[in-house]
C-alpha cells in the first residue's frame, strides 16, 4: 500500500469552474435560439463568429503566455456568446470578430486571464466597438423578416473596412410593417412613444440580438439562480433599484417618465442584470458589497437613460460598478462571528 | 444559501456551512470488539499538555488497566496499559503526526481475556469537587472527539467564571464517523452519568445535548433516559457541517456568540463531546483508566466498515487488516474527511483522540487532485464560512504572501480550519492549507 499524504479537507463538492461556466453557456442557448428565430441567418452567424473570435483570441494568448490551454474552462465561450447577444443582429460579422478579440485581449488577457480582470470582458468588447463603429452599432434590423432564414441581412456580410450597406432597402424588400429602425428606448427618448407590453413579450421590438425577450432572459436567469450558478442577490438588487427609481420618477412626472415596467423590459437591463452584472470575477463577494453593487448598477442605468446623451445605460452602469467593486468589498467586510463590525 | 422561511419549524442550526455527502452507513451497525493486536504501541503524550512519565521497565509484566505512566503535573494525564502483557520496549516510535514520540510497546499475552484487571469502584456521590477532579484525571480521559484536551482541566472552571450551561456535543457532523452516534444509542446511561458528574464539577445548572437530526434513534434513546427535573434536555440540530464546532453548536443551541478570541466559558458555556462524557460516566464509578475507545473504521476502501472497540495502541495496519482494507486504499485518514489528517505509515497506533480511521482509494483522490484554476471570486467560500470570514480575500493575500495583513485585517486567527471553503471552491484552491501555512509563518515571526 503506498500512502498519500494530503491536508484536509479530503472531500470536495465536485462543482468546479468548468461546471459553472458550462451551465451559464447552457442557460444562454435558449436566448440564442430565440434570437436566431427572430433574425435568422444573420443572428446565427453573428453568435458563431463572435464566439469563435473569442476562442481564437484566447488560444493565441495561451500560446503567447505559455499558460496552457484555457479553452476548457469555458469562460471565453461565455464571453463570446454574451457579447454577440449585446450586438445588433445585423452587425457586420468582421466587426463582431473585432469585438471578440477586443473582449478577450483588452478585457481579460491584459489583466492576467480568468478571474484577474476587473471589468466584464464582454462589455469591454462592446464598449470597444461602440467607440470604433458608432453607426453600425446603432443600426437595427427588423425581427421576423420573411427571408431571414434564406438570406443574410446585407450589413452582416459587409467587407472589412468598407462602409456597411444600408439595410433600409433590404427591409423595404422584405415588406416589414412599421419598421422604424429605432429601439424602444430611443423611441421613448426622442419621440416619447412606448411600445405595448405585449410587444416586449413576443419580441416584436428592435433591439440587440439577445435582448428582445425579457421573459425568456428572466426564465434562463432563474434557472441559473435556482441551480446556484449565479448570485440571486445581484439581479434582485439591480432590477429592484432600477424599478424603484423609475417608479419614483414616474410618480413625479408620469407624462415625462415611462412606467417602471418599461424600464425593466427595455434595452439591455434584463440581460445585464442576470448575465453581465452577475459575472463572478467582476462583482463583489461580500454580502453588503453585493447589494450596494447591484443597487449602483440599477440607479446608474436609470440616471444615464434619463439624463445622459445615450439611450441605453446598462453597459456603462455595469462597467462603472465593476470599477467600484473592489472598494465596495473593502469597506463592507462581513462581521465575523463573535466580532465587532469592522470599519475597513 | 437557502432562503429561510421563519414560519416553518426547523431543527436548530447556525448560518452558513455545507452539506457534504454524509456516508453514515455505519450508523446502524452495533459496536463490536476487535481482537487484540499482538503488539500495542502506547504513546505517553496522547493529550494536550505535558507527556506522562513512564513508570514501568522493559521486561516488566503489566496488567490491563495498570498505570504505566504517571501524569507530570496538573496539565497532564496518566497512561494505562491497554492489555495484559510484557513491556517489550520503551522509546521513540512513529506517531500519526509523523513525529517520533516516546512510547511503551507491549507484547500482548495471547490468552488475555480482555477484562480490565485493575480498578477500584468508588462512590462518586460522596466526592467533592477537588476529589472528583483528581479522580477524573486518574481515568486518563482527554477530549475523545479529537481535541485531546485533558477532561479534568476543561471541567476545572476557575471560580471567577460562572458556567450556567453545559453543551453536550452529539452533532457528529463529520462525514463517515458514527461512533458518537452508537455511543448515544448503546451507552445512554453512561452518557447521562457522565453529564451529571461534569455538571457537578463545573457547576453548570443545566445541560443541552445537541444531536444532528440524521440520528433520530440517538435522540429518542436520550429522551427516554432524561431525568424528569428538566435540567438536561436534548435538542435536534440540522444536519450540516460543521455543526459540531464549538462556535456553531453554541450558536445553534443557545443563540449565543463566543466573542472573537475567547473561550466558551466567557459566555458561561462549557462544551463537551458525548464520547468523552460517556467514558467518564463509565470509568469514574468503576475507578478504571481508559484503555480502549470506540471508533469508526470506514471509507470506500474498507470491506467491513463499522464501529469497533479498539485498544489504545493498536497499530493501524492491524486494525485495517481486521476490517479488510482493500489494496486500492491510497489515503488513510485519522478523524473525519473534513478535518482529519492523513498518515504516511501504517505502523502508527490508535490513540485516545482517534475518532475514526478512514481508507480512501484512487477514486476519492481523483476528486482532490483536480487541476486548480485562478480565483474567480464566486464568493462561495464567504457563503459557507461558519465564522463569516472572507476566505476569498485571505486566499488572494496568501498567494501574495501577505501573511501579516491576513491576520491584522482579515481575522486569519479566527479560522478553525473546518475546510468548508476548500470543499466548495470551484477553482480547487487549497485555501485551508494556505491558511495553515500563513498561521505557521505568523507564529514563527512572532516567536522570532
Amino acid at each position: 500500500m503506498s500512502m498519500e499524504l494530503r491536508t484536509s479537507p479530503h472531500q470536495h463538492s465536485g462543482r468546479d469552474v468548468p461546471v459553472i461556466m458550462r451551465n451559464v453557456v447552457y442557460s444562454l442557448l435558449p436566448i440564442c435560439a430565440f434570437s436566431v428565430w427572430q433574425y435568422g441567418l444573420s443572428a446565427a452567424a453573428l453568435i458563431v463568429t463572435v464566439t469563435l473570435a473569442c476562442l481564437v483570441a484566447e488560444r493565441i494568448n495561451n500560446r503567447i503566455s505559455g499558460a496552457g490551454n484555457t479553452l476548457s474552462d469555458w469562460s471565453a465561450t461565455i464571453t463570446g456568446v454574451l457579447l454577440a447577444l449585446t450586438l445588433p443582429p445585423a452587425f457586420p460579422l468582421w466587426m463582431g470578430a473585432v469585438a471578440g478579440f477586443a473582449a478577450i485581449w483588452l478585457g481579460k488577457s491584459l489583466f492576467g486571464g480568468l478571474g484577474q480582470n476587473p471589468f466584464n470582458p464582454a462589455l469591454i468588447g462592446r464598449a470597444f466597438v461602440q467607440a470604433a463603429f458608432p453607426t453600425a452599432i446603432s443600426t437595427w434590423a427588423p425581427a421576423f423578416a420573411a427571408q431571414r432564414f434564406g438570406e443574410f441581412i446585407p450589413s452582416s456580410l459587409a467587407a472589412p473596412f468598407m462602409a456597411p450597406p444600408d439595410i433600409a432597402s433590404w427591409v423595404r424588400q422584405q415588406g416589414v410593417d412599421a419598421f422604424t429602425g429605432a429601439t424602444p428606448l430611443a423611441r421613448w427618448k426622442f419621440e416619447n412613444i412606448t411600445p405595448s407590453a405585449m410587444d416586449f413579450l413576443t419580441g416584436h421590438i428592435t433591439a440587440s440580438a439577445g435582448e428582445t425577450s425579457a421573459i425568456l432572459i428572466l426564465l434562463c436567469g432563474l434557472y441559473l439562480a435556482a441551480r446556484k450558478f449565479l448570485d440571486w442577490r445581484i439581479p434582485v438588487a439591480v432590477l429592484g433599484s432600477a424599478m424603484l427609481l423609475a417608479w419614483a420618477f414616474h410618480l413625479a412626472q408620469p407624462e415625462r417618465y415611462p412606467t417602471p415596467l418599461f424600464v425593466l423590459l427595455s434595452g439591455g437591463l434584463m440581460l445585464g442584470a442576470w448575465f453581465m452584472a452577475t459575472d463572478m470575477a467582476t462583482s463583489p463577494v461580500t454580502p453588503r458589497g453585493i447589494w450596494l453593487y447591484g443597487a449602483l448598477i440599477g440607479i446608474l442605468t436609470v440616471v444615464i437613460r434619463y439624463f445622459g446623451g445615450l439611450t441605453e445605460g446598462v453597459m456603462y452602469a455595469i462597467l462603472i460598478a465593476n470599477a467600484a467593486g473592489p472598494l465596495l468589498d473593502q469597506f463592507n467586510q462581513p462581521r465575523i462571528l463573535g466580532g465587532k463590525r469592522d470599519k475597513s | 444559501m437557502g432562503i429561510r422561511l421563519p414560519f416553518l419549524k426547523r431543527a436548530a442550526t447556525f448560518e452558513h456551512g455545507i452539506h457534504p455527502a454524509y456516508h453514515k452507513e455505519t450508523g446502524s451497525l452495533p459496536i463490536r470488539r476487535l481482537a487484540f493486536a499482538p503488539r500495542l504501541i502506547v504513546p505517553l503524550a496522547q493529550h494536550i499538555g505535558k507527556a506522562a512519565v513512564c513508570c514501568v521497565a522493559v521486561g516488566q509484566e503489566v496488567l490491563r488497566g495498570q498505570v504505566i505512566a504517571d501524569p507530570d503535573g496538573f496539565m497532564s494525564l496518566p497512561v494505562h496499559a491497554p492489555a495484559t502483557g510484557v513491556v517489550e520496549a520503551i522509546g521513540l516510535m512513529p506517531s500519526a503526526s509523523g513525529k517520533m514520540v516516546e512510547s511503551v510497546t507491549i507484547r500482548v499475552y495471547e490468552a488475555d481475556g480482555q477484562e480490565v484487571q485493575v480498578g477500584t469502584p468508588r462512590d462518586i456521590d460522596g466526592l467533592d469537587k477537588q476529589e472528583l477532579l483528581l479522580a477524573i484525571q486518574q481515568t486518563g480521559i482527554s477530549g475523545l472527539g479529537g481535541a485531546t484536551f485533558p477532561a479534568h482541566v476543561k471541567l476545572n472552571v476557575p471560580p471567577e467564571t460562572a458556567i450556567d450551561t453545559m453543551v453536550v456535543n452529539g452533532a457528529e457532523c463529520e462525514p463517515f464517523l458514527t461512533c458518537d452516534h452508537r455511543i448515544m444509542v448503546e451507552r445512554t446511561q453512561d452518557l447521562l452519568r457522565g453529564i451529571r458528574i461534569a455538571m457537578k464539577v463545573s457547576g453548570a445548572s443545566r445541560t443541552v445535548i445537541g444531536v444532528e437530526d440524521n440520528k433520530p434513534d440517538a435522540i429518542a434513546a436520550i429522551e427516554a433516559a432524561l431525568p424528569t427535573d428538566g435540567s438536561i434536555t436534548v435538542k435536534a440540530l440540522e444536519t450540516k457541517y460543521p455543526q459540531g464546532a464549538e462556535d456553531t453548536i453554541i450558536c445553534a443551541l443557545l443563540g449565543r456568540e463566543i466573542p472573537a478570541g475567547q473561550r466558551p466559558a466567557s459566555i458561561g458555556v462549557l462544551v463537551n463531546n458525548v464520547m468523552t462524557l460517556a467514558y467518564l460516566g463509565r470509568l469514574l464509578p468503576a475507578g478504571e483508566g481508559i484503555v480502549e475507545r470506540v471508533l469508526t473504521v470506514a471509507g470506500p476502501a474498507v470491506e467491513k466498515p463499522g464501529n469497533y472497540i479498539v485498544p489504545i495502541g493498536t497499530p493501524l495496519r492491524f486494525l485495517l487488516e481486521q476490517v479488510g482494507a482493500r489494496s486500492s486504499a491510497k489515503e488513510i485518514i485519522l478523524g473525519g474527511p473534513m478535518m482529519g489528517t492523513t498518515v504516511s505509515s501504517l505502523d502508527v497506533p490508535v490513540t485516545k483522540g482517534t475518532s475514526g480511521v478512514l481508507a480512501f482509494g484512487e477514486a476519492q483522490l481523483a476528486g482532490e487532485t483536480q487541476r486548480s484554476y485562478a480565483c474567480i471570486k464566486c464568493g462561495e467560500c464567504l457563503n459557507v464560512c461558519p465564522k463569516f470570514l472572507n476566505p476569498s480575500q485571505l486566499g488572494l493575500l496568501a498567494a501574495k504572501r501577505e501573511y501579516a495583513l491576513m491576520a491584522e485585517r482579515y481575522h486569519l486567527d479566527r479560522c478553525f480550519e473546518c475546510g468548508c471553503c476548500s470543499y466548495v471552491c470551484p477553482s480547487h484552491i487549497p485555501l485551508v492549507q494556505q491558511f495553515r501555512i500563513a498561521k505557521a509563518v505568523n507564529r514563527e515571526r512572532a516567536a522570532a
